[in-house]
């Protein structure tokens, strides 16, 4: 027995294979789709991720009921927390979600497909590159994709900046409006405790080709109670007539965020 | 529509019809008495490769209902009786004599120069030049119908590329390796005649890997290996198609006639790693780190017909395409799956295996 296959038998449970098997995934014969998912692969990371999901960061979703159980839709998230835990965290519930779960296609950046293994591993859990042609295809084939309009301004950004919406870029709402795609807010509370940044280090960011590199008191996650927060799906259904039309709709989404996160806010009683 | 210079024929007119309804609603007729036509009235279609597995295959689908003539620049072929061959290279002046000889109505060209074959000059001359002088010698002896067979690697294999590529993404190859210039400019050629002389019909197929028996390019040869080299960490997802499933769609490419470029391919993947283990293959590890390394062994090990230096990209990085216009366009499915495929070299290992 390989490891992989030991680590199967260890962590998938049947709670787990029995939501991986309602998930609307087309797959081909040997398990993969067009960009490299692979159930196997995808069913152990949302197991091993569940450990943490429940026992580390103790996420409490809400909203769970507004992710459509099937056809395409953009999840669109604050960003935060140095690393995308947040991602993966989003990713978790919405694989588990008991209204129907939904394999998440996450966006990464284009260094990784040139790593060796970790490309091949991001591609078989469902995160592509973010390529515009990837995101529209995906959408066409009904997939549900995760998108932070922040990008790196919000991962990056400083404890001192914490829940400050950070500028969101507009790309996300030409996808959803040019493949008539609900997008669903998201509102990720607590991934900013689990990294505070003190300061961006840019000479090392500069020297290891990163966008930023954190100042953290500890440089491993802390366990901060996370809380995500799912919020009605928004649907553009007419074209907008300018650009600046386009800006309004992006701060539209992102004002919708923005109270999801006053209230989760308002709501959290302790940070771990 | 340009008049076409023999237009009692069978298939010029199905392809007539596509085009322009008017002119061919006068001959319905001819359609109806094909099997009554005489050898001297079959449409003759030339097609090049002849002694490769695909080539062959469409022969044998055309051999009856065409008259068919045979070409390859690597020997004679072998063929029926009443398939006239012929051992010529198209870039060299004795290949008008055949359009001197035939009427030559529609012309399938899959006969290339592998990647693996002779030197980079060689196979430019032979691809590029070839290819133009093909098209030339079809305009001047009024070919109505030509049928071309690229390949996926003129998409060039690229870290950044999205899955699914269209028939409209640009074509990157030579940004990998200028060993892919003859693919890629093969390809240029025949977009600029595909619309500077619409009378030839030109249809440009890009499959994606063609695997099979008999077949011998460098993907089929390295899994017809019992020790396949893969790159350390890299393992990109592909798209594989039998043989018989390629020559089927050649065949409705040709029936049909709907000139255009169209990408081949199914909508199933399979990482390389996987095809390597499951068409019975031990793996041989190769170093990814640094980059110019496998490049360097493979160079050194002399390891050009299977794991080409200039072809390393195409283990590491994905190409993916989008087959669904000509799937939906011609109603072509393929009929062999991944496993069909890769059981044939399973199978021809535990022959060999068993032999000696």
């Amino acid at each position: 027995m390989n490891l992989k296959q030991r680590l199967q038998q260890q962590l998938v449970t049947p709670e787990i294979l029995a939501l991986m098997a309602r998930m609307p995934k087309p797959t081909g014969s040997f398990g993969y789709d067009a960009w490299g998912y692979n159930e196997d692969a995808a069913t152990l990371a949302v197991a091993s991720l569940k450990l943490l999901y429940d026992h580390y960061f103790r996420v409490e979703a809400s909203g769970l009921e507004n992710i459509p159980p099937r056809g395409r839709v953009l999840l669109v998230s604050n960003h935060s927390g140095q690393l995308p835990i947040d991602g993966l965290m989003i990713g978790v519930a919405a694989a588990t979600n008991p209204h129907g779960p939904r394999a998440v296609r996450g966006m990464i950046e284009r260094f990784f497909p040139t790593v060796p293994w970790l490309g091949n591993l991001m591609n078989a859990i469902g995160g592509v590159i973010g390529d515009p042609v990837n995101c529209s295809k995906m959408l066409a084939a009904e997939e549900a994709i995760m998108v932070f309009p922040e990008g790196v301004r919000g991962s990056g950004k400083l404890y001192k900046d914490r829940y400050q919406l950070q500028r969101f870029g507009t790309g996300f709402i030409h996808l959803a409006m040019n493949n008539d795609t609900p997008i669903v807010p998201v509102a990720v509370i607590g991934a900013e405790e689990t990294m505070p940044a003190l300061a961006n280090i840019k000479p090392i960011a500069k020297l290891l080709g990163l966008p930023y590199f954190p100042l953290l008191p500890i440089y491993a996650p802390l366990p901060a109670r996370m809380f995500i927060h799912f919020g009605e799906p928004i649907i553009f259904d007419s074209e907008p007539a300018s650009e600046n039309e386009v800006s309004d709709r992006a701060a539209q989404v992102k004002e919708s965020i923005r109270k999801l996160i006053t209230e989760g806010l308002a709501a959290r009683q302790s940070v771990f | 529509m340009a008049t076409k210079p023999r237009k009692t024929t069978h298939d010029s007119m199905a392809g007539s019809i596509v085009k322009s309804t008017a002119k061919s609603m006068a001959k319905p007729m001819a359609a109806a008495t094909l099997e009554s036509k005489s050898a001297s009235e079959r449409k003759t279609v030339l097609v090049t490769g002849a002694a490769g597995a695909l080539a062959k295959r469409v022969i044998a689908k055309l051999h009856g209902q065409y008259q068919v003539i045979a070409v390859d620049f690597r020997s004679k072929v072998e063929t029926d009786a009443g398939i006239p061959s012929y051992l010529v290279e198209l870039h060299k002046r004795g290949f008008e004599d055949i359009f001197n000889q035939h009427k030559i109505d529609a012309v399938i060209h899959v006969g290339r120069m592998f990647t693996h074959e002779k030197t980079p000059q060689q196979r430019y001359n032979a691809n590029v030049l070839g290819t133009k002088r093909l098209l030339d010698l079809s305009l001047k002896h009024g070919v109505g119908q030509v049928i071309i067979h690229s390949s996926y690697f003129v998409y060039g294999a690229s870290a950044y590329n999205p899955a699914l590529l269209d028939e409209d993404a640009p074509l990157k190859a030579t940004e990998v390796t200028q060993d892919l210039v003859d693919s890629v400019e093969l390809e240029s050629l025949a977009n600029i005649y595909l619309w500077k002389h619409p009378q030839l019909n030109i249809t440009i197929l890009r499959p994606c890997n063609v695997l099979g028996p008999g077949v011998r390019n460098s993907m089929s040869i390295l899994l017809s290996r019992p020790l396949a080299p893969v790159l350390v960490g890299f393992s990109p997802l592909m798209q594989f198609l039998h043989v018989d499933d390629m020559a089927a769609a050649i065949m409705l490419a040709f029936d049909k006639n709907l000139p255009g470029i169209y990408n081949v391919a199914p909508d199933d993947y399979v990482p390389f790693q996987e095809a390597v283990t499951q068409c019975g293959c031990r793996r041989l590890p190769i170093p990814s780190i640094p980059p110019a390394l496998p490049k360097m062994l493979s160079n050194l090990l002399n390891w050009k017909a299977f794991f080409p230096p200039y072809l390393i990209n195409y283990f590491k990085y994905p190409v993916i395409l989008d087959g669904a216009l000509f799937r939906e366009k011609f109603g072509w499915k393929p009929r062999r799956n991944l496993n069909d495929i890769f059981s044939y070299y399973r199978k021809q290992k535990l022959v060999l295996s068993g032999k000696s």
